[in-house]
């Protein structure tokens, strides 16, 4: 019952506003995501994972970090999940357990992809817009 | 039986098709629950005038309980959500005139679940019961 | 006053194990009008009405009480016991202290007390009951269907064979429907024009069925068994008794850029027109958007040309009213559009298609004439898409789709995939899908075939987007079992778009007072012991106004509605159930409260005169119930804030007579 990881799941469902279980498999998210071959787990899998409570190996992966905040699954998704902002949650979740931001403004170059939009820009713009 | 044990009067509204259907069903498997329940039949839950259960009130009833189908299931389609609606301003207005919430409850009960009607009548006698006489809304001249 | 008899019943042990009977019958004896008591074993026995129709003619009885088992059991049997000795079966009324008393209390003397409780409630309830005759109204024997599609024609055929009258309306130039415009159907391949044709056939020749084509029902009153109905027969221009249906006209007209609505646009056809070969009735239409005769008095080809001298360009709208006993809807569905769906670019190429525009491409009388050509160019398609659910299965916030599954998708795409494999070897075809769902009989052997047989790519999975690049469309979806990305380079792009009723469905359950979900689908009186009737007393359901449906499911639910319609239409009267509910005139303000709760728009209003104490005529506006339609829920009642109104045989006075009687 006392999970630890149950309490991040909860946490993350909480910070998110998103209810993966509204999600009914049809993966339109991963077939829309501009980011997917970036990508370890993809969209589709951040709702099924934080739904079974899976919520460790997305933590550990630099998905959390591929995912562009783009919106494209949020608008497209058909049953409204909205999952890169559970995405976003679980990326929030990984900077809060680490204490802090574990990135300085020094590793974000070597993160950076000329071909697509700087990703923090994006992600705050899409952020504070949405 | 002694003497000063106290025994609530409790009527039950049923609607026809499903909340009677249940008690009767209830009896048909022998689910004991309090005599102090009486049930009235009326063909829908929505049929029952807030005036009727003042006017239990007022004759000395320790609880009333409404029963209907369950939401969307009203044989008359709506009737239900009527019931639902007004009983929600009655019990407004009953709480106003310091009549305890409890004496008063909608349940839905359908005509398969006898044991619900039976579990619900025993908790709300218990309850009912619990709470003891109502003097509140009772009309002396009535007493014998 | 009454005089009333009180008969318990022992049921055996039933009620006398727990209940002593005896006193209870010495009990109620002194309550006030009754004037006989007795117990007996078993009530309902031959014995025991013995007992009870010889009391009534003994006595002298007016009323009965009996206090046996529930009424859902016997109240029918003691009704008649009383009808059989001359009493009004209303005036009988039930204690129930079997299933309420002795069954559920195991103790005696508890028992007994309550026994005598439920026994004075009945007695006091039947001091207040009146003599009820149930109302009977006639019956018009001809039934309106609404919508001439496959379930409009098979009801229409179903009740017309059984021998009654039967109109149907239909809002087009021609009855046939969605399946008109359908190549093959599933499961079985047959063409749907070969096995729709010949009964829109049948319906045009049967001496019982008059169809009003191109007419739209446009007031409905009255109420089961007795519809007055308003019928608005649209001009056509053309004589439909004149024209022969050789279609001259059709040839001659020089308007010839008119998007073809029957090809839902994807060619032109003339300002006048017949929509298909083999169109029912064969009549000539002239669109009015569209004729310059019409529009500025300029052309005349087609009356020029027609030999019957059918054209008439004079024509007016036409009101036909008919009364009917019962009405049948069957107005159908169309597909959603797909505009508000960019990431599919409907609107952006020609050659994203819905399905529907599909089985006209694979349609030997379509655009096409049969052949899988490219809108765009012409060209043949090598990749196919179909994209399945669109629209369907959304979110119930969704601006763009609808909740609900449509059903009929997965199956027609199967038969989409495997027909054009099966006609184009060279194709790739591949379907999209988030669950196959294919409950029906050979349904789910179909879909397997589709991917076992004839090779079609079943992906799980949604496409995220199409875009055009070129004369190609990029499709980019998950293949959520191998976990990677597609980017399929297609031709064409077909989508499963959703269904949803027909928009002249709404309007049109307001005049019925018929109720509709959420999703404007007609909602039946039962969801599953009543299926094809609306809670609307004589109003039917028939095909997909009321959910999604396939063309078996359909048929047979049009069988089921005429059955009903036939079972209605075969009563000479109505008998109504005498419960139900009337306004007291005098009491009555006007006020609609009542109207505005009926879940059956049982109340009408009427201005009627009184006569005032001072001898002038007042006029005041009153509610009036319809026996026929009421089903006496009572809902009226409670809502009527001046009393006025009041339910037969449950009135609030015998109610309050019972709450007073318990809490004695």
């Amino acid at each position: 019952m006392s999970n630890p990881m149950e309490n991040v799941r909860e946490e993350i469902i909480r910070r998110s506003g998103v209810d993966p279980k509204k999600c009914m498999r049809c993966g339109k998210c991963s077939g829309t995501c501009p980011a997917y071959d970036e990508m370890e787990y993809h969209p589709h899998q951040f709702v099924y994972m934080v739904e079974s409570g899976d919520i460790e190996p997305l933590m550990k992966s630099e998905s959390v970090y591929r995912c562009l905040t783009c919106f494209a699954c949020v608008e497209r998704c058909p049953r409204g999940v909205e999952p890169a902002k559970l995405i976003e949650a679980v990326r929030l979740e990984v900077i809060r357990a680490s204490g802090a931001n574990h990135m300085t403004p020094d590793h974000v170059p070597a993160l950076l992809d000329d071909e697509i939009p700087q990703q923090a820009l994006v992600s705050a713009f899409r952020k504070y817009t949405k | 039986m002694p003497v000063n044990e106290y025994k609530p009067l409790i009527v039950a509204f049923c609607c026809n098709w499903c909340s009677y259907a249940g008690a009767d069903l209830a009896g048909n498997n022998r689910l004991n629950y309090p005599a102090d329940v009486k049930i009235i039949r009326v063909p829908c839950s929505c049929r029952v005038n807030p005036m009727f259960i003042l006017r239990a009130f007022q004759r000395g009833a320790d609880g009333v309980i409404i029963c209907g189908c369950h939401p969307g299931d009203c044989h008359y389609t709506s009737g239900n959500y009527y019931t639902r609606r007004r009983m929600a301003l009655l019990f407004s207005m009953l709480d106003y005139l310091g009549i305890e919430r409890e004496r008063t409850r909608v349940e839905w009960v359908s005509a398969a679940e006898g044991a619900k009607f039976a579990a619900t009548m025993n908790d709300f006698a218990k309850t009912v019961a619990a709470l003891g006489e109502n003097k509140r809304l009772e009309d002396l001249r009535c007493k014998k | 006053m009454q005089r009333i008899g009180v008969f318990v019943c022992w049921c055996g042990s039933n009620i006398a194990g727990t209940v002593d009977v005896q006193a209870v019958s010495e009990a109620l004896k002194t309550e006030p009008g009754v004037v006989f008591s007795t117990n007996y074993q078993y009530m309902c026995s031959q014995a025991g009405q013995d007992i009870i129709k010889n009391a009534i003619a003994e006595h002298k009885l007016t009323g009965i009480v009996v206090c046996s088992c529930s009424p859902r059991m016997h109240e029918a049997t003691f009704r008649k016991t009383a009808a059989a000795a001359g009493l009004n079966p209303y005036m009988v009324e039930i204690a129930n202290i079997r299933e309420q008393c002795s069954w559920v209390h195991k103790d005696m003397p508890i028992g007994t007390e309550k026994a005598i409780i439920l026994g004075r409630a009945a007695i006091a309830k039947v001091n207040l009951n009146t003599p009820l005759t149930p109302g009977e109204s006639p019956v018009t024997k001809r039934a309106l269907v609404i919508g001439g599609g496959i379930a409009g024609i098979q009801t229409a055929l179903d009740i017309a064979d059984a021998g009654f009258e039967v109109d149907i309306v239909e809002k087009k130039p021609t009855i046939g429907g969605k399946m008109a415009q359908l190549d093959k159907t599933f499961p079985t391949l047959d063409c749907a024009a070969c096995i729709l044709t010949p009964k829109m056939v049948d319906v045009a020749q049967h001496e019982k069925i008059r169809i009003f084509s191109y007419s739209e029902v446009e007031a409905v009153s009255g109420f089961v068994g007795n519809f007055d109905v308003k019928i608005k027969k649209k001009a056509r221009f053309v004589d439909e008794t004149k024209c022969t249906g050789c279609g001259l006209c059709t040839e001659k007209c020089p308007q010839k850029k008119v998007p073809n609505e029957f090809n839902l646009g994807m060619d032109n056809r003339r300002a006048v027109y017949i929509p298909f070969a083999q169109a029912v009735p064969k009549v000539a239409t002239i669109d009015a958007d569209y004729c310059s005769m019409l529009k500025n008095g300029k052309c005349g080809v087609c009356a020029k040309v027609c030999t019957a001298g059918a054209i008439d360009y004079k024509q007016q709208d036409q009101t036909i009213e008919e009364k009917y006993g019962a009405i049948v809807v069957a107005t159908g569905f169309n597909p959603i559009s797909m505009d508000k769906f960019d990431e599919y670019a409907y609107s952006q190429s020609k050659d994203v298609i819905t399905s529907l525009e599909f089985e006209r491409l694979t349609n030997a009388a379509g655009p096409t004439a049969g052949k899988l050509l490219r809108p765009s160019d012409g060209k043949h398609p090598h990749t196919i898409v179909f994209v399945q659910c669109v629209g369907s299965r959304c979110d119930s916030c969704s601006e763009k789709g609808k909740e609900y599954c449509s059903k009929i998708c997965c199956m027609y795409t199967a038969k989409h995939a495997m027909l054009t494999r099966d006609k184009y070897p060279d194709t790739e075809v591949y379907v999209f899908y988030i669950d196959v769902r294919t409950p029906g009989k050979a349904f789910d052997e179909f879909y397997r075939r589709a991917v076992e047989e004839y090779g079609v790519h079943y992906i799980k999975g949604m496409v995220g987007k199409v875009a055009p690049e070129g004369d190609k469309l990029m499709v980019r979806a998950s293949d959520l079992l191998a976990n990677k990305q597609l980017n399929i380079e297609a031709d064409l792009v077909v989508l499963a778009a959703a269904i949803e009723p027909d928009k002249s469905a709404r309007p049109l359950a307001t005049m019925l007072t018929a109720s509709m979900d959420t999703n404007d689908f007609f909602t039946e009186a039962h969801p599953k012991l009543r299926p094809v009737e609306s809670p609307t007393a004589g109003v039917f359901l028939s095909g997909a106004c009321q959910g999604p449906k396939d063309i078996p499911e359909t048929v047979s639910q049009a069988g089921a509605a005429a059955a009903k319609v036939i079972g209605l239409l075969a009563k000479d009267k109505l008998t109504g159930n005498p419960c139900v509910a009337s306004s007291d005139e005098l009491m009555c303000n006007g006020c609609s409260s009542c109207a505005n709760v009926c879940p059956y728009g049982a109340i009408t209003y009427e201005n009627k005169e009184f006569r005032m104490p001072d001898r002038t005529v007042a006029i005041r506006r009153v509610a009036k119930v319809n026996p026929a339609v009421c089903q006496g829920c009572g809902a009226c009642t409670v809502a009527c804030p001046s009393g006025a109104m009041d339910l037969k045989g449950f009135a609030s006075s015998q109610i309050i007579a019972e709450v007073d009687a318990i809490c004695r």
